[in-house]
């Protein structure tokens, strides 16, 4: 099993004849993600991927034509708000905002109307979610997965690659790797994505990249305590070196006055039974000693 | 992006809400004359404050105030030119000094726990609200506006009254909304107004009471600056290290930090570790830098340059995971960075990824000293290590 994603997820790529969103749209189809459809206004009717995949001049086209129930979104920041809204308005169940620098006031809004409808928004300035061997969302390089059995969820993008390189390498395959991105306001939180794996019943164990800034490791942290007491879970914090008062690239990224450090969220994480890696390539140790068998 | 004292006044005055008179002085002469025209308007005082970037500017006493024109001067001779942590004051605020009857804290912000914008209030005011929040958390009263619907009127007179307003109502009610519209209409992520005051004033029929905004703090959210064209001529470039400003013109995320290890790195979550993984390693980073996504050869050129701009770096790490970004086109400008730069420092890589091979012939076939290595471990160590030679 997995969450969110598997082989019968049917995908619409938003913006798939963008120079980014025909490029990863490609590499989801090669990884053998069912991508159905792709929508850019104006196209509809041309081909895209090599002919592979329709392209509709909307999302309720799309949806009607071919059943898809999942996006992806790579169109520009100015555009991706109201992307998200039509995929939402055309009764999407699962959306992955991959486009960065949306304006925290616009996604306050969307995000409120995602909730309101019961659909998932995962993002946005995301990486998306791979299920190893089944489907890949996004834009996580597909060959550093290995099947398995531990779920993973990170705010971070190229930190997620690195830490899903070092697990694969050590034999410790994933069931689902969640990329829930960097921003303020976003749609899933580690907390959503945990519940997720907790109804997993082939998820043994858990994997958390955090970062400094927000208290959303901490909530976790609190959660994971209460309700996966015996759960195997590794963690890791990056940000530990970083000035208080500068944003690190993420806008969230940032510790404000004595809150949202990695101090702070590394007690929280141990407090709850939760281990602390120091760098990426402990995790894989982490996991074993805390009972993961490799596979 | 943080906005000065008067830039903030700016916006919340335009937005209608009660901003005492103020003016900005460059030199201690204008600082005079806008001292003589409130003085001559029957002000008994003013107030002339550093405005920096940087908090604490009243107890690193860039905030004083004079009684008469000759005092106003040589306050402002003393304040301008004055260094607040660092950061040189260019400018000062002249305004009248108010009559404080009370002081209050009232600030709108993106509350990212709740995802929605909360006004906070305090019946306290001109204290640091992160103090107020862990000795006495209680005492910061909270609302959260709507996110489709907006601050609603009767949540503005729930905090008014819980401010202890309820005489100012039709004011401190205005304020409430005003905070949040400024926050929505300007896309700020906050709007602080610390202090807000009841302020005593000579009125035709006596001394009056009214609310007034005495100092406000306004942050603006990066990502939306391209839809406010007008808030670009807010920034202060005189107060940014000219490196940020180059890094922004790049696309690239840089802070200067005080080390001797370049980091060169594409996210900020695997950026930050590489900087976490050299301190643990016993090394100093000199940097953190995301380039980003999908970064082309030109701007890793920059990169480089802005790295190889501070005198303290003794040696660089890249270290880059290719997904969006590609490893050849990363390789390609460093090679072409190396063949420009003029200080010879030590360049270690770790290119993996997207096209990870291709950027390792490139490498090779540039020759030169340029040191490669397979994992993130292996390259800090020998980056730490190279340092360490040139420093000794």
């Amino acid at each position: 099993m997995s969450i969110l994603i598997d082989r019968r997820t049917r995908l619409l790529v938003q913006g798939i004849t963008g120079r980014e969103g025909g490029f990863h749209a490609q590499q989801m189809l090669d990884y053998g993600t069912n991508v159905v459809a792709g929508v850019t206004p104006t196209k509809g009717g041309q081909r895209a991927l090599g002919g592979a995949v329709p392209v509709f001049d909307t999302c309720a086209q799309a949806v009607a034509a071919t059943g898809a129930d999942t996006s992806v979104i790579f169109v520009p920041a100015g555009a991706a708000p109201d992307a998200i809204l039509e995929s939402l308005e055309a009764g999407i169940g699962t959306i992955f905002c991959i486009t960065e620098h949306i304006p925290a006031l616009d996604m306050l809004k969307v995000v409120a109307e995602v909730e309101a409808r019961g659909a998932r928004l995962v993002g946005p300035n995301c990486p998306g979610a791979t299920t190893p061997g089944q489907a890949k969302v996004g834009i996580i390089p597909g060959s550093i997965h290995r099947p398995g059995r531990v779920g993973l969820v990170s705010r971070s993008g190229t930190l997620t690659y690195e830490v899903v390189q070092a697990m694969t390498d050590a034999g410790i395959g994933q069931s689902t790797c969640v990329g829930i991105g960097g921003d303020p306001i976003s749609g899933s939180s580690f907390v959503d994505i945990l519940e997720l794996f907790r109804d997993d019943p082939e998820t043994e164990g858990l994997v958390l990249i955090g970062e400094i800034g927000g208290s959303a490791e901490e909530e976790a942290a609190a959660w994971k305590a209460r309700h996966l007491p015996d759960v195997p879970m590794v963690a890791f914090i990056a940000g530990r070196t970083a000035p208080p008062g500068r944003r690190m690239g993420h806008a969230g990224a940032i510790i404000s006055g004595s809150g949202g450090t990695a101090e702070a969220k590394i007690a929280s994480l141990e407090g709850a039974g939760i281990r602390v890696a120091d760098s990426p390539t402990q995790i894989p140790r982490l996991l074993m000693e805390a009972g993961i068998r490799p596979g | 992006m943080k906005l000065h004292e008067y830039h903030a006044k700016s916006l919340l005055s335009h937005a209608g809400l009660p901003v005492p008179p103020y003016a900005v002085a460059t030199t201690p002469a204008e600082a005079r004359a806008q001292a003589v025209a409130f003085l001559d308007g029957g002000v008994g005082a003013v107030v002339v404050k550093a405005q920096v970037l940087v908090g604490g500017r009243g107890k690193a006493g860039g905030v004083k105030l004079a009684h008469s024109a000759d005092e106003a001067e040589t306050i402002a001779a003393a304040i301008l030119g004055m260094d607040i942590k660092g950061i040189t004051v260019r400018r000062v605020m002249v305004t009248p000094a108010a009559t404080i009857v009370r002081e209050m804290y009232l600030a709108a912000v993106l509350d990212r726990a709740n995802q929605r914008i909360l006004l906070m209030g305090a019946a306290e005011g001109g204290v640091e609200i992160e103090t107020l929040a862990e000795e006495d958390p209680d005492a910061i009263v909270r609302v959260h506006a709507h996110p489709q619907l907006g601050l609603q009127p009767f949540q503005a007179r729930q905090m008014a009254f819980a401010l202890g307003l309820g005489e100012h109502l039709a004011q401190a009610t205005a304020i409430c909304r005003g905070l949040v519209d400024v926050m929505v209409g300007e896309d700020a992520d906050l709007v602080e107004v610390n202090p807000l005051a009841i302020v005593r004033e000579d009125g035709p029929d006596g001394p009056v009471e009214r609310l007034a905004l005495l100092d406000a703090k306004v942050t603006l959210d990066d990502s939306a600056l391209r839809r406010h064209p007008g808030h670009e001529a807010m920034r202060d470039l005189d107060e940014e290290d000219p490196a940020d400003t180059a890094a922004r013109a790049a696309g690239l995320s840089f802070i200067r930090l005080d080390g001797d290890i370049g980091c060169m790195v594409n996210g900020a979550g695997l950026a930050m570790t590489t900087m976490d993984l050299v301190k643990r390693a016993g090394g100093e980073p000199a940097n953190f830098l995301d380039i980003g996504g999908g970064a082309r050869s030109d701007k890793v050129a920059e990169a480089m340059r802005l790295i190889l701009s501070d005198p303290s770096v003794k040696a660089i790490l890249v270290n880059i995971f290719g997904g969006i970004a590609r490893g050849d086109e990363v390789a390609r400008g460093l090679v072409e960075a190396r063949a420009q730069q003029t200080r010879s420092v030590p360049l270690v890589v770790r290119i993996v990824g997207t096209n990870a091979d291709l950027a390792a012939r490139i490498l090779h076939e540039a020759g030169g000293d340029i040191v490669t290595a397979r994992t993130l471990d292996e390259a800090v160590e020998r980056a730490v290590a190279l340092a360490g030679q040139v420093a000794a």
